[in-house]
């Protein structure tokens, strides 16, 4: 049997416990994966895990439960499992309060979706990732197999989601904090590919090379590249396109919901047409193609879940429980990637930003740090590696009043996150030219 | 589940093999803004086996914790530990082979809690005295509830079982008007974190508290914003955890100092050669590792190696003396260090993490800190962190202050933040309290790893003085 097959078969057991008057959502997630971890060009800790876990709610009129299960894999222990909480919700459920808040689809919107690929055995990976890296010291992390999800309540919708992909991050280290970061990820393995990356990066290595300048405080013009810009996109995605945030002004966009503005070039999309994330979200509500978020720098629409639905009166959109994007694009510019330095002229060039978090959340203003490469720019050119600098600045500025451009070509990044399972989740952003940030340390 | 029952027979070629079979339930309480959440239960339950084999190292981890299960993953283990041998980082021949027994057990465990509906009514009345006031747009109310037996086997005989009760409440309020909006918690988001039951909840005066934080939100709506310049800095305990998480604990993790976490969580200002003789804060500066508080979060008997967990200092009199790094790591870097080898749960393998980390009280009661400051602010709560990936220079911000002149606490400010960086900050340490000031917290939620783990750490800290931080306000 397939997964997809034990899934089902999960699904059916749960139905046939149901009593009278008994509804249920059943959430799935699973993935076999294969880890390796690098230090100094060798393996430092390699391995392998399988794991599947269900969501259950049991639901009886407005009072509802849940209750999250690791599985075995071996279906007939699982359905035991899965009975055995069913029971336990429907013992618990007369203790609970009627829920003025649960919300839950119209309608029956079932779907499949089967992202193939083709990743290599693990200790072909290592093989392929060492020999490119021979020489360097090598520090990274590879996580690739196959990822599924599913969805079905007892209405009769049922989604399945599969994707197999791999996710290869590294960084090159030239000495101490001195490094060019790289990544290489997708659905399907191509070692020529992995080779042309690690080559660009052995170049990139070289300019890292180059002794660093401090630079003292100040306001410095500045390109951040795709990457540095994921970093602040991940802060955004904490809390700011939430429905819930913006409503009890606690988004770091509320100053948009009163008036204020970015550069009008600025749009924020949750694209989840163009991302990977799967089109269905926990509760069974499908997600639109697209949901603007920010066009043309106007506040344009928010994240809402289906309770955040119920409390302010506001449509579902897909979103789960924590209104976080999953498929966030930033629309791209008019300035050619190619022309990024020449336009940045003289000033800062960065690659990488690091542990961005709020100053100010509702002024929007942010503090972080540069890392990896980050080099001084004169006339277009590189000069030199520069050591890390802390910025402090607001959203309103970065991407508002001191906004330049933003590149014409935009980068699909995937999300790396294995926090307790590999995330789905992408971004797709251009790189940006400021006029001036504001450095403090 | 062999959790408390005989393991299957096992029969592996294999240098060295350990089990480590994880299970935890955790029950989700809250009120939100005066609606309950439905009750989220988790029940988390798996194997690791871990193998040294022809030099090489490898895990695998699964779900089926049947004999069938345990076996497989073994053979998965042993099977990636032999294909990737010749690229080891590390010879797993020279890895230590613990054969530890021995149990632990969280305070009370036996002690029964709350029911559901007790859990609720009790947050409700909470989070209802927390919003009586229009200004407070919303408000959270909740707990964590957590159980967990891990026990690790081992080839060589080892067999420790450790069992785990945790209580993590939680308290929060924003409030806005004219245009600003504020926050408040009881200690943090999630600062109050500890080993045992509903006794917990008496020692951080959670019953009462939302009618307290409420008003301080409220109180902060119309407050000036914090003073700009260079002054004297009281940070009280649930900011003081967040400063020695990350500019003593992370820094101090002998992984990041070897470069495993180069590519993700960063490096560390701290080299090899540090440890001795470098001056890390002042002479009143003693930082423990401590797995002796019985409350305390990360409190244990043996690390996920099968190491004996013994309180040591890591700074002494402001001298670094020994980092947080694990037998694997201690092997690697020749130094001593402490039993800080843990996972987060079965599906992930153990790395060098913080556990019990805290700063010694001294003899300044709050009454002398304040007293001894002619300008300065007192801060607390932890709202905002940011540090660099050596883990040196440092921004954090506070849900509230007060300024202090000529010894008196005068006006409460908002925004309050400040930034330093830890080479030096800490040798700026100018008053510790004593056990009067002490609170015992932590965070549930320290991330670090490839793959990446979220592990529970406790922090005990008096409140201290710090000369001449650079403090500053918002954006307004």
């Amino acid at each position: 049997m397939s997964i997809e097959d034990d899934f089902s078969a999960l699904v059916a057991a749960v139905a046939g416990a149901r009593a009278a008057g008994e509804r249920f959502t059943v959430a799935f997630a699973a993935e076999d994966t294969d880890f390796v971890r690098f230090n100094r060009g060798r393996v430092r800790q390699s391995g392998s895990v399988v794991q599947r876990t269900l969501t259950l709610r049991l639901i009886h009129g407005a009072r509802h439960a849940t209750h999250t299960l690791s599985l075995t894999g071996d279906v007939a222990r699982d359905v035991a499992t899965v009975r055995t909480a069913m029971a336990d919700l429907r013992a618990v459920l007369p203790d609970l309060a009627e829920d003025a808040l649960l919300l839950l689809p119209d309608g029956v919107r079932s779907s499949r979706e089967v992202r193939d690929g083709a990743v290599p055995a693990a200790e072909d990976a290592v093989d392929a990732i060492l020999a490119a890296a021979d020489g360097l010291d090598l520090v990274g992390f590879y996580a690739a197999g196959p990822v599924w999800r599913g969805f079905a309540n007892s209405e009769g919708q049922h989604n399945a989601y599969t994707a197999t992909t791999f996710n290869l991050q590294w960084s090159l280290y030239h000495g101490a904090d001195k490094a060019v970061r790289s990544a290489y990820a997708g659905f399907h393995w191509d070692a020529a590919q992995l080779g042309a990356r690690m080559q660009q990066a052995r170049e990139r290595l070289a300019l890292v090379a180059r002794a660093p300048r401090t630079l003292a405080p100040g306001r410095y013009r500045a390109y951040l590249a795709p990457g540095a810009l994921e970093e602040l996109t991940a802060l955004l995605c904490w809390d700011a396109f939430s429905g819930r945030a913006l409503q009890t002004h606690q988004s770091a966009l509320d100053r948009l919901q009163e008036g204020a503005a970015f550069d009008p070039r600025v749009t924020f999309v949750e694209d989840t047409q163009g991302g990977v994330a799967p089109a269905f979200q926990n509760d069974g509500f499908v997600r639109p193609p697209r949901v603007p978020l920010v066009e043309h720098g106007r506040l344009a629409g928010s994240l809402v879940s289906p309770r955040t639905a119920r409390e302010f009166g506001l449509v579902a959109n897909g979103a789960n429980d924590a209104e976080s994007p999953e498929s966030l694009v930033l629309e791209g510019g008019d300035l050619p990637a190619a022309d990024a330095l020449t336009a940045l002229d003289t000033g800062l060039a960065i690659g990488n930003l690091w542990y961005l978090n709020y100053s100010d959340r509702p002024a929007g203003r942010i503090t972080g740090m540069t890392r990896f490469a980050t080099f001084w720019v004169e006339h277009g050119r590189v000069v030199a590696p520069v050591n890390v600098l802390r910025f402090d600045d607001t959203l309103y500025r970065m991407l508002g009043s001191n906004l330049e451009a933003l590149t014409r070509e935009t980068e699909l990044m995937l999300e790396s996150s294995t926090y307790g399972a590999r995330a789905l989740g992408s971004v797709r952003l251009p790189g940006m030219l400021v006029k001036e940030l504001a450095f403090t340390l | 589940m062999p959790l408390d029952a005989p393991l299957p027979d096992v029969d592996l070629r294999a240098d060295y093999w350990s089990l480590r079979f994880v299970e935890e339930q955790a029950s989700q309480y809250a009120v939100r803004h005066n609606v309950p959440l439905p009750l989220a239960v988790t029940t988390d339950r798996g194997v690791m086996a871990s193998v040294h084999a022809d030099g090489g190292y490898g895990y695998a981890a699964t779900g089926d914790t049947s004999a069938q299960g345990v076996r497989a993953a073994l053979q998965r283990a042993a099977a990636r530990a032999r294909v990737t041998a010749h690229t080891g980082l590390i010879d797993s021949r020279r890895l230590p082979r613990p054969a530890a027994r021995g149990e632990y057990a969280s305070p009370a465990l036996a002690v029964a809690g709350p029911t559901p509906r007790e859990w609720y009514d009790l947050l409700a009345a909470e989070c209802a005295a927390a919003t009586r006031d229009p200004r407070i747009v919303d408000s959270e109310a909740g707990v964590e509830v957590r159980t967990a037996t891990h026990r690790l086997v081992t080839s060589t005989g080892g067999d420790v079982v450790q069992r785990y009760r945790f209580l993590l409440p939680r308290l929060t309020v924003t409030a806005h008007a004219g245009g600003v909006t504020q926050s408040r918690s009881l200690d943090g988001f999630r600062g109050i974190c500890q080993q045992g039951g509903a006794e917990i909840l008496a020692r951080f005066g959670f019953v009462g508290a939302g009618t307290r934080i409420a008003a301080e939100a409220i109180e902060l709506l119309t407050a000036p914003e914090c003073p700009r310049g260079s002054m004297d800095v009281l940070l009280m305990p649930d900011q003081m955890i967040l400063q020695i998480h990350e500019s003593i604990g992370h820094p101090l993790e002998l992984d990041r100092i070897l470069g495993d976490e180069r590519n993700f969580a960063g490096t560390s200002f701290v080299t090899l050669d540090m440890f001795g003789s470098y001056r890390y804060g002042s002479p009143l500066l003693d930082v423990s590792f401590d797995p002796t508080r019985g409350e305390e979060l990360a409190t244990y008997a043996f690390d996920d190696e099968g190491t004996p967990a013994e309180k040591a200092y890591l700074i002494r009199d402001g001298i670094l003396v020994r980092p947080l790094g694990g037998a694997t790591s201690q092997m690697r870097a020749r130094l001593p260090g402490v039993a800080a080898s843990r996972a987060d749960s079965w599906n992930r393998p153990p790395i060098d993490r913080m556990a019990n980390l805290n700063l010694e009280p001294k003899d300044a009661s709050l009454a002398d800190l304040v007293a001894g400051i002619d300008r300065g602010v007192l801060m607390e709560t932890n709202r905002s962190w940011s540090i660099d990936d050596s883990r040196n220079k440092f921004q954090f911000g506070c849900e509230r202050a007060r300024v202090i002149e000529h010894g008196v606490i005068r006006h409460v400010v908002k925004n309050p933040n400040y930034r330093g960086v830890s080479a030096s900050f800490w040798r700026s340490l100018a008053r510790v309290g004593d056990a009067t000031t002490v609170q015992v917290l932590g965070t549930p939620h320290c991330g670090k790893g490839e793959p990446s783990q979220i592990i529970r750490v406790g922090h005990a800290s008096p409140a201290c003085v710090f000369a001449g931080v650079d403090v500053f306000g918002g954006e307004s």
